[in-house]
């Protein structure tokens, strides 16, 4: 009987002892959330006053904030479709969409709204989808309640009790190739009485697609799960398409606005280093949450996240929207215009004041190698001779800014392959490498205006680069001995 | 004039797929691995089977509702086929004439079963489809075979393929068609990867295909095009009838009735 006893006392020494720690634990826990009151607000119990339908937006727009409004129920509906959309000039893919676009409409909300969400399935798509919002706190996100066969629809409901910036996406097997196709998209969960008004709101989401074509591969592309699973896309754009926020589709603000982006990353794969050329983030909500940083350059966005980035638009350029991660913006899409028009300020920007052609003395652009592989050509070569040779120079001295293919870099550097400019006079391209190049011109029917220093190069290098150009990439094969050359030199 | 052009027509289209149509090859049983087998019991053994050779053709069902009225989509008991269910009909016998040959859709998995017991037959199970369909032309198994899955993966991804004609690809190593790239069939117990636990480790029997959990229970995470045959048929009820959603009826090889 007393062991039993003991053994009994032994078990309420162990209770109190657990009870204890849990005791602890709690206390520890609330004495580090006092820290920031909002994450002690409990937004589950906030009650609801009336109810609206939500205006969702396709992007770059967003609906409009929510204001002093209270919290209240919210039907919205989102359609899924399986259709083939413009990937880049010529090249399309086959994309799944929340509400038709890439990304998926914008939703906009406040904290303590009720939510009833409809998803319905076009009766034409092949696949069954569903939808993870990551600002939904519930079993899967939501994915599981709204897994939804095609022809079918499913409504759920849920309560936001996070304010903040959240992606969603299709969270059906297979995942990946759910979100490579394109589904994803961002949800607002604003704070209570809004946020801070601005002049201007832009939505912006970055994703990866991988296709069966390199970049630009003409024709409709499918998915290349390889690709994927070996991270390698082929295209890092912005809401969905190459040109999807160029040319026409520009973003449009005046300069003294002031500018809110609303920026997500749907991944599958990259993270983003998201940048604006030609300004400054006043205000980064880090991750789309509470936190704020002031004065930012470059901000990481990672895969199925979110940032908020403000900013004061002060003086009339084109601000270029990049992931820094910088191939991805040159070379495969990650690039779009924000134009900021109106009255220039020259207190913050005075702009260009002179111009010219740096010559220092004796120096070239690209110094040769004067030991290792020295490029020494005889004075007669043979045409093959001078294609061999002069591939060398252009690899070090050309194809940084032409490239290795010749194609240029689109509004920066002029293309070589198959140009019209290169082909049509001889001696004008031999005098360029002499002389250097500034100014406009126009090749193959786009504008250029930039600047080509002159290339310190011997007569023999200078006709074997020119002959190795003119025998490449579709043009015309003309041969430039250093005769020519040295004629336009004496010029 | 016209109308009896398109009748005889049809009536050729009727005569052609009735004789083409239920037409069976032999597929040897064997062992195989699907796309949640794990563990110790990974290898589902699957028996000789006999496997139509085309998808069910509008045609083909046209002559089955006519033979069994109370498949016919104003008679059809509500609970065994949604409202879509032959909606593309023009009324209860006629098909639209355009799609006879094409594979019929929009058919519930109790309408499926019906037809395949009507002849005599059954849908096949989920693992005898799949291990059917895991034969290119000249191999029983390709699944190790990347191009032949960057093709198939390829073929799920172009729309509106259930309005192609039945019979025109390529017969598989079995001497079977259109498994893929035309439409999504009916499997006898198309959900039992959700609603049994033990076909998987662990016994979770919470969706493994939602999210994170597709990955978990897989066999083969490159095999992407299995990943969506079987999320297709967990999001389907019996009653749902689709417009990419067709069926082929199999058979025991042991069964009494004689082949046709």
């Amino acid at each position: 009987m007393t062991k039993k006893l003991s053994s009994f006392k032994g078990y309420i020494y162990l209770l109190l002892f657990l009870s204890g720690a849990i005791f602890t634990a709690c206390t520890q826990g609330q004495s580090r959330n006092t820290g920031n009151s909002n994450y002690t607000k409990d937004y589950s119990k906030t009650k609801v006053f009336g109810e609206m339908v939500a205006e969702l937006t396709a992007p770059p727009h967003v609906p409009p904030p929510v204001g002093n409004r209270p919290a209240m129920k919210l039907y919205m509906e989102m359609e899924i479709t399986e259709e083939e959309m413009e990937m880049a000039d010529g090249v399309s893919y086959l994309f799944w969409t929340f509400g038709g676009t890439v990304p998926g409409s914008f939703i906009r909300a406040r904290v303590g709204d009720e939510v009833e969400f409809k998803i319905k399935n076009h009766p034409d798509n092949k696949l069954p989808h569903n939808i993870d919002l990551h600002a939904v706190t519930g079993q899967g996100g939501g994915a599981e309640a709204s897994f939804v066969a095609p022809g079918h629809e499913k409504t759920f409901s849920f309560k936001l009790i996070n304010p903040g910036l959240y992606v969603y996406h299709c969270a059906t097997a297979p995942v990946g190739m759910h979100i490579a196709n394109g589904m994803y998209g961002l949800i607002l969960v604003e704070p209570e009485g809004g946020l801070p008004p601005v002049d201007k709101e832009f939505y912006v989401m970055q994703g990866d697609f991988y296709t069966e074509g390199r970049f630009g591969e003409p024709g409709l592309q499918p998915f290349d799960m390889q690709k994927a699973y070996d991270e390698r896309p082929d295209y890092v754009v912005f809401n969905g398409s190459v040109n999807a926020l160029s040319g026409e589709n520009a973003l449009q603000a005046k300069a003294g606005e002031t500018i809110r982006i609303f920026f997500g990353n749907g991944g599958p794969n990259l993270a983003s280093s998201f940048h604006v050329i030609g300004e400054i983030f006043d205000k980064v909500y880090v991750d789309g949450g509470d936190q704020v940083n002031s004065n930012v350059g470059t901000t990481l966005v990672p895969a199925g996240g979110a940032a908020i980035l403000e900013f004061k638009a002060d003086v009339p350029s084109n601000l270029v929207l990049v992931d820094h991660s910088i191939f991805r913006a040159f070379n495969k899409g990650a690039l779009g215009i924000l134009s900021v028009t109106g009255k220039e300020n020259e207190k913050i920007f005075a702009g260009e004041i002179m111009e010219g052609i740096y010559l220092p003395e004796g120096s070239t652009i690209q110094k040769m190698p004067k030991d290792g592989n020295v490029v020494s050509p005889p004075v007669t070569m043979t045409k093959s001779e001078l294609i061999d040779t002069g591939k060398k120079i252009y690899m070090q001295a050309c194809f940084a800014c032409h490239q290795a293919n010749g194609e240029g870099v689109a509004n920066a550097f002029p293309p070589l392959a198959n140009a019209d400019y290169l082909n049509a006079d001889v001696n004008r391209s031999i005098d360029v490498l002499l002389h250097g190049l500034s100014g406009e011109i126009t090749v193959n029917g786009k504008k250029y205006n930039s600047i080509m220093p002159s290339q310190q190069l011997k007569d023999e290098e200078v006709a074997a680069v020119l002959t190795y150009v003119y025998n490449s990439w579709g043009n015309n094969g003309t041969e430039v001995t250093p005769d020519m050359v040295n004629k336009r030199r004496k010029k | 004039m016209r109308k009896v052009f398109l009748l005889i027509a049809a009536l050729f289209l009727i005569n052609n797929a009735s004789a083409q149509g239920g037409k069976m090859a032999l597929v040897k049983g064997g062992n195989y691995t699907p796309l949640y087998g794990i563990g110790e019991q990974a290898d589902v053994e699957v028996r000789d089977f006999y496997l139509e050779i085309n998808p069910v053709t509008y045609a083909e069902f046209q002559e089955f509702v006519r033979n069994y009225s109370k498949w016919q989509k104003s008679k059809v008991t509500k609970l065994f086929a949604d409202e879509r269910y032959l909606s593309n009909w023009e009324n209860d016998l006629t098909a639209p004439v355009a799609l006879l040959d094409k594979p019929i859709t929009m058919i519930s998995w109790f309408a499926a079963k019906a037809y395949c017991e009507c002849q005599g037959k059954r849908l096949p199970t989920v693992d005898e489809w799949e291990y059917a369909a895991m034969a290119s032309t000249t191999k029983r198994d390709a699944r190790e075979d990347s191009l032949y899955n960057a093709s198939i993966l390829r073929s799920y991804e172009q729309p509106r393929t259930f309005l192609k004609t039945v019979g025109q690809s390529d017969a598989n190593y079995w001497g079977v068609k259109d498994m893929h790239g035309m439409v999504w069939e009916w499997t006898q117990d198309f959900n039992s990867i959700i609603l049994t636990g033990e076909s998987r480790n662990n016994g979770n029997t919470d969706a493994s295909l939602f999210c994170a959990g597709g990955a978990i229970g897989a066999k083969d995470m490159m095999n992407y095009a299995a990943f969506m045959r079987y999320a297709m048929r967990s999001s389907l009820k019996a009653n749902f009838s689709l417009t990419t959603l067709g069926f082929r009826c199999a058979k025991d090889v042991n069964h009494p009735l004689t082949l046709n």
